[in-house]
């Protein structure tokens, strides 16, 4: 898409945001005396504060583009990642996982596996987590890197390393603290910087009710993939099509595969235990405001669908509406390829336009909208049209989608500059953001689980704030490695992901049986965790999806299934993963015996923790009836949007 | 831990929603946000949100003495 040109109003927000964010690191630094403070800011903060970063440490740039793209290409079903998926995970962990996290005081989720089971299953887990969570910072700087690149026109290498150096420096200030104190800045910038996005779109459509018929005229246009006509409802509904079967909705999955694999599974096991988000829970300030963390982040969480999964249903009305003057951006195209077209427009006549749409389709590389393309012909042979208006008229008919370029699309279209500013500096902040996040969550599992551990035990507290300083300059080192990597080898950091998956995938089994299960062993869990993870592999190996060919996208030892799409391939892929490492931990388990007393786990497991007894609190401010009242609004949302 | 989120937050959403304000009054251009100067709406809206968090802030830090 062609760059965005800054104004001055623009340059001057981005710039005050940066030297706040700089601001906090330094105002924090006289607070970092030990290595707690450093690594997991000390139990000090405040609960509304641990609320937010809870959620914004996994709102990041890319969820906010993804859910947009989701929204444009799913429809408000996209919600069902947040309301059958975070929400229950984020109250179940609140209500019955936090006691043992908090309580047990481990510093880190690896280290709670330690104490739970053995070091084995802290090796494997801390490993996996820390070249994940690295390689998850990198996928995020180059996304940024690239953004910047191709929407500013800055220098990609220069773009990476500056942001870098800012989220380094305020982070090597403050540390944990740093993160979370703009983890929640960062909150506020998204919700401020796009909720005029939204409601300008909204209003430009004639409202919700306006939108969701558009939406429907759409559906009743579209055809699947495997030629079923959709139902008028697959955009606006978000339980019917879904309900109709995987072939009546665009994203081709079926209800087992999304209340189990995707609403069960895959979300439990992020929310539950990924140390990114777990992290900011266990620095609050006490038991009480560790398990309220993730219900006051629940509610932020519920309201989000409608701040990042709507833009991309904006975008599909706007599209399907003439006289708007939008379109979802077409995929990136060099202007040689738009130079050559324009060239075949003005040499076409209306009697040998038909060749001329070829011509061009070959020319660009994509489908293209011949109807269009026709008329466009049709009108410069009538009227001489200038170049600029013929290169957008072939650009409004290319018929491909770069559903990833939707939000901003959305905001180059409704944000004049300030606004423009405001909204910008809230992607780049959320980028950052989340660089910040993986880089502290390294840190910490680095130098307690890694280094500590096993490296250099027994040294006095100062040398593991020092070494805890030193990752973060290695963490952000590597982070910046990874992100050169991923923007070379697509096809490697696809490959990368999926790993990343199959590691995800049976960990809630594990954690399951490890905390409310007493039998469970160290042998079955790490038996079971590895049998998980391989059973992944296996899976992927023998499936694939819509019309994959086998190879890096599954079924390359045979093809025992085809799933109707990938997200649905993901989800019983989880499914399964997860049934193998749950029967695998049990029944090793109960014929293996445990390597720790009843004594030793007391505070680590259900039955041998005394129940907490929160008698100061009154009784709707219990986890457990906030819990449940949260339930029941989600469910509300679910029928509103039924 | 002895830095009260509330500062950084509240002064820089009263910064920017100072500076988007003068820019909405300073330049009203309407067109593409639907006729609409969303600069000085939308400036106005984080100086009353900026300016609500500092004063928190403020009476955090009283409450505490």
């Amino acid at each position: 898409m062609q760059p965005i040109q800054l104004q001055w109003i623009d340059y001057t927000i981005l710039i005050a945001y940066v030297a706040f964010v700089l601001g906090i690191g330094w105002a924090l630094a006289r607070y970092m005396k030990t290595s707690a403070d450093f690594l997991t800011s000390a139990h000090s903060i405040p609960t509304w504060v641990t609320g937010l970063a809870f959620i914004s440490a996994n709102l990041g740039a890319l969820e906010l583009v993804g859910m947009a793209a989701s929204g444009a290409k799913y429809g408000i079903m996209t919600a069902h990642f947040y309301w059958v998926g975070a929400i229950p995970a984020m109250i179940f962990l609140a209500v019955f996982m936090m006691p043992f996290y908090y309580g047990s005081k481990a510093r880190s989720v690896p280290e709670y596996l330690k104490m739970r089971f053995d070091e084995r299953v802290r090796a494997l887990n801390s490993v996996a987590f820390a070249v994940m969570t690295i390689f998850a910072s990198g996928i995020s700087m180059n996304a940024l890197a690239k953004l910047l690149n191709q929407l500013l026109g800055w220098n990609y290498d220069l773009a990476l390393w500056i942001c870098s150096a800012v989220v380094l420096l305020y982070v090597l200030k403050g540390g944990l603290t740093s993160a979370i104190y703009t983890e929640v800045l960062q909150f506020f910038m998204i919700v401020l910087g796009f909720a005029p996005v939204v409601y300008l779109g909204l209003k430009d459509l004639g409202g919700w009710h306006a939108m969701n018929q558009s939406l429907q005229t759409v559906a009743t246009h579209t055809v699947a993939p495997n030629g079923t006509q959709y139902a008028a409802n697959a955009w606006t509904s978000a339980w019917q099509p879904l309900l109709a079967g995987s072939a009546h909705n665009p994203m081709g999955v079926d209800l087992f595969a999304m209340v189990f694999g995707l609403g069960f599974v895959l979300s439990f096991g992020y929310w539950c235990t990924n140390f990114l988000v777990v992290q900011r829970a266990m620095a609050a300030k006490n038991m009480a405001a560790a398990r309220n963390t993730p219900l006051v982040a629940a509610v932020p969480k519920m309201i989000f669908p409608f701040l990042v999964i709507v833009p991309g249903m904006i975008a599909v009305a706007l599209t399907s509406i003439p006289g708007k003057g939008y379109r979802i951006p077409p995929p990136v195209i060099a202007e040689q390829a738009y130079a050559e077209a324009v060239a075949v427009v003005k040499s076409a006549s209306p009697a040998n336009a038909a060749v001329a749409v070829t011509t061009i389709g070959i020319d660009l590389g994509k489908k293209v909208d011949s109807v269009k393309l026709t008329s466009l012909i049709t009108d410069n042979a009538a009227k001489k049209l200038t170049d600029a208006q013929i290169k957008t008229g072939i650009y409004n008919s290319i018929a491909e989608y770069d559903y990833d370029g939707v939000i901003l699309s959305l905001v180059k279209k409704y944000c004049p500059a300030g606004l423009l500013g405001l909204a910008l500096t809230a992607l780049l902040a959320s980028f950052m953001s989340g660089m910040a996040g993986n880089v502290t969550a390294f840190n910490t599992v680095w130098t307690y689980d890694l280094y500590q551990a096993y490296f250099a035990p027994g040294r006095s507290d100062k040398h593991y704030f020092w070494a805890g300083k030193v990752t973060t300059v290695a963490g952000i080192l590597l982070s910046i490695a990874a992100a050169y990597f991923a923007s070379r080898y697509n096809n490697a950091m696809d490959i990368i992901q999926l790993v990343f998956g199959f590691v995800n995938a049976p960990l809630f089994a594990t954690f399951l049986l490890g905390m409310f299960w007493k039998r469970t062993t160290g042998t079955g869990a790490f038996l079971g965790l590895f049998g998980g993870i391989a059973s992944s592999a296996l899976f992927h190996a023998v499936t694939t999806a819509g019309t994959n060919a086998p190879g890096v996208k599954g079924g390359y030892l045979a093809v025992l299934q085809t799933f109707p799409s990938e997200m649905a391939q993901n989800f019983w892929l989880a499914g399964f993963a997860f049934t193998v490492c749950f029967v695998l931990t049990l029944t090793i388990s109960l014929a293996t015996k445990s390597g720790k007393t009843d004594e030793e786990l007391t505070g680590l497991v259900y039955s041998l923790t005394p129940k907490i007894k929160s008698t100061d609190l009154p009784f709707y401010a219990q986890p457990g009836v906030v819990g449940v009242v949260l339930l029941i609004c989600c469910a509300v949302l679910n029928f509103i949007f039924w | 831990m002895g830095l009260d989120i509330r500062w950084p937050i509240g002064l820089m959403f009263t910064l920017i929603g100072a500076l988007l304000t003068g820019y909405g009054l300073l330049k009203s251009d309407v067109s593409m946000s639907l006729g609409i100067n969303i600069n000085l709406v939308w400036g106005v809206v984080l100086l009353v949100f900026g300016a609500a968090m500092v004063i928190g802030a403020m009476r955090g830090g009283a409450a505490k003495k």
